[in-house]
């Protein structure tokens, strides 16, 4: 059977917009979780403040490979088999809330104390003076970086081809066995996820640039 | 029905495990020097914009940092064949690491140059040094030292990421661990147990980056 | 029965004794103004008395409400005294009004019209009605440290505290404040203020307390201690001052 160049290009778009949509899941679902774990990891309490640090540890210093297994391979012990796209969508929605939580926690960190004290003398409580005071004034310098984080989960996402989850990466490795054509084959993947993440680059390096020159 | 965890099964190739372990530490420490290496060059080319390596940098750096390590290596071992360039599955394996980190830190190094205070630099030019003499002694280690920790997470993050080298066959860790689930069905355990060590792993490579940036490059702040 | 009493306070930094054993009362009304060198305890007691700091040892009672080292309603105490900062801490993302309205309609469930009458009248006090959409980095520093009193007075505070609020102002705006803080005094308020400013201690203050190596090493009536201080170390320090 003879692929004409479209054909490729056709499943690979295919390919493409599985791992569109598997980023944008994983990147919600990792800015929910992750800003639970960053309030946990600026707690006043020395037990929230801990078990989030764990968490950030434990999915910064280990293989996203790993989390991917222990995820598929961890669903299938508690009784029900789990789909490559709930494995990799659960796998990298924990992975990108570790790091989002940490990038976050440098921002409001950022913010000066006296924002947290004045606020506090106003007779806040810890929860509004995030929710009113700093959380506001943290989130305009946390967008670039987010921005920028948000490429690595784009990246991340090739990773699931390895659970057999058909996004850009697993269509191509098909199609480049069907076709005998690797070069171009993983050429076309590689440009499919730069046209993905270059565009966010430039956003997050606009943004920065931007929130530079305000300050 | 509870599951019955058994790690026996894992333990018993612990041989294994530790080779491959190893071998990913091989990896890694060759990849380090030589990304290391490659981001130096990277980044005086882009921070001093000496023509025409500037360019030639920036357009490599935007392709590595915006396309995915595992598409990378890919296209490394399947794709280049056909260029005529066979690499094997370890050649790849470090080939893609070098490049991927080389990438990350010409940028890195590239923010350190540009911290160095540019009169660092004018001292050592009227002390009649050349530009490159000025770069060596002057200002490539209060650079390095400047970065230091984000170039040792780079390279934690280059470490962790080369599991995925066993989609070539690449004898590391998470190959031996693939090898070893497939012998004793006991996928879960086998994987948390791997899990663990490379989490030991990267504890033991920060230990090892941050004395290495005290002793070595750190040592005049 | 004093508005404020504070008895027995200690307070540690690790090894570190801040405050040793500080007794004191202020009245409804008063103003009390607070001087001493850096380093003598002067804003950490005052930080004490809104739980900005906590407390190792003594009791804080402040409207019938007391605080101490194991127990406190951070909350009801802070709705009670209000305070004032010398970095002005405006919340840079609000406008001025904003600033205002923000605590009577987060802490006190205030209606966003109560809010914005009650902005209003409060910045009408201080002189800045006009400024009530401007940012604060719009705003000169006296006029931000005015905004940072009306915001404090909107919580209707019975005690204001004020932590060196002209220290971090050029000369020529210290007075435009201070005009605000003498407002204030007459109108009832009660105060307790870290100052530098002595002139204004003895024009304005009807209680004076000298901090020194964490204690109350005098107080009384600032006329009196200014014209005849009772302690070498009081002399000495009015004398560094003039």
């Amino acid at each position: 059977m003879d692929f004409t160049l479209w054909d490729i290009v056709r499943n690979l778009i295919t390919g493409l917009q599985w791992t569109l949509a598997l980023s944008l899941v994983a990147f919600a679902g990792g800015a929910a979780v992750g800003l639970l774990v960053m309030v946990m990891r600026i707690s006043d309490h020395g037990l929230p403040r801990n078990l989030a640090r764990t968490w950030i540890d434990l999915f910064q210093g280990t293989p996203l490979l790993m989390q991917l297994f222990l995820v598929f391979f961890g669903g299938a012990l508690l009784g029900h088999d789990i789909s490559p796209w709930a494995a990799a969508a659960i796998a990298l929605t924990l992975f990108t809330s570790a790091y989002l939580a940490e990038i976050w926690r440098g921002c409001v960190e950022a913010i000066p104390r006296g924002q947290w004290e004045a606020s506090a003398t106003l007779a806040l409580n810890r929860y509004e003076q995030l929710r009113h005071v700093v959380l506001p004034q943290a989130l305009r310098i946390a967008i670039a970086p987010t921005v920028g984080f948000s490429v690595q989960v784009v990246k991340g996402t090739a990773v699931t081809s390895i659970i057999g989850f058909t996004e850009l990466t697993k269509t191509g490795g098909m199609i480049a066995n069907a076709t005998f054509e690797p070069f171009l084959v993983y050429g076309l993947v590689a440009l499919g996820y730069f046209l993905l993440c270059y565009p966010l680059s430039l956003s997050a390096r606009y943004l920065e640039r931007r929130l530079h020159a305000a300050a | 029905m509870a599951y019955r965890f058994d790690f026996q099964p894992v333990l018993a190739h612990t041989d294994l495990l530790l080779k491959g372990a190893f071998f990913t530490l091989e990896l890694t420490a060759i990849g380090a020097v030589l990304g290391v290496a490659l981001g130096i060059l990277g980044g005086v080319s882009r921070a001093w914009r000496l023509r025409p390596f500037a360019q030639v940098f920036g357009v490599y750096v935007e392709l590595v940092r915006n396309t995915p390590f595992i598409v990378q290596l890919f296209f490394i071992f399947f794709g280049l064949p056909s260029l005529g360039v066979q690499l094997s599955e370890w050649q790849a394996a470090v080939l893609a690491m070098v490049l991927n980190l080389g990438a990350y830190s010409t940028e890195i190094i590239r923010a350190g140059i540009q911290a160095v205070p540019h009169g660092q630099f004018e001292a050592a030019a009227a002390l009649a040094m050349t530009r490159a003499e000025a770069f060596r002694h002057v200002v490539l280690k209060p650079a390095l030292g400047k970065v230091w920790p984000a170039l040792s997470s780079q390279i934690i993050i280059v470490m962790l990421g080369s599991a995925v080298c066993s989609q070539i066959a690449t004898q590391e860790l998470s190959f031996w661990a693939n090898f070893i689930q497939s012998r004793n069905f006991r996928a879960f355990e086998t994987y948390l147990l791997t899990t663990l060590v490379y989490l030991l792993m990267a504890i033991a490579v920060r230990l090892l980056l941050n004395w290495i940036g005290r002793r070595f490059i750190m040592r005049n702040r | 029965m004093p508005l404020l009493r504070v008895s027995a306070l200690h307070k540690y930094y690790g090894d570190h004794h801040i405050l040793k054993g500080i007794d004191l009362t202020v009245e409804q009304g008063q103003v009390v103004a607070i001087i001493g060198r850096s380093g003598s305890g002067k804003s950490t007691l005052l930080r004490t008395l809104n739980g900005l700091e906590s407390i190792n040892d003594g009791v804080i009672e402040v409207d019938g409400q007391y605080l101490d080292a194991a127990r406190a309603d951070l909350r009801t105490l802070r709705q009670t005294v209000g305070m004032v900062f010398q970095q002005f801490n405006l919340f840079p993302h609000l406008s001025v009004g904003e600033n205002v309205m923000l605590a009577p309609q987060v802490v006190k469930k205030a209606s966003r019209q109560q809010a914005l009458k009650l902005a209003q009248q409060v910045l009408e006090k201080v002189g800045l009605a006009e400024k009530f959409d401007a940012f604060p980095d719009r705003l000169s520093g006296g006029q931000q440290q005015r905004v940072a009193i009306a915001r404090a007075l909107a919580m209707s505070p019975k005690v204001l505290l004020c932590d060196e609020i002209t220290s971090a102002l050029d000369p020529e705006l210290v007075n435009e404040v201070l005009a605000v803080v003498r407002q204030l005094a007459a109108d009832g308020m009660t105060l307790v203020m870290v100052t530098h400013e002595m002139r204004f201690a003895r024009e304005v203050g009807d209680k004076l307390v000298f901090m020194h190596q964490g204690k109350v090493h005098e107080s009384g009536d600032p006329k009196v201690l200014f014209a005849q201080p009772q302690t070498v170390e009081l002399a000495q320090f009015i004398g560094m001052q003039q």
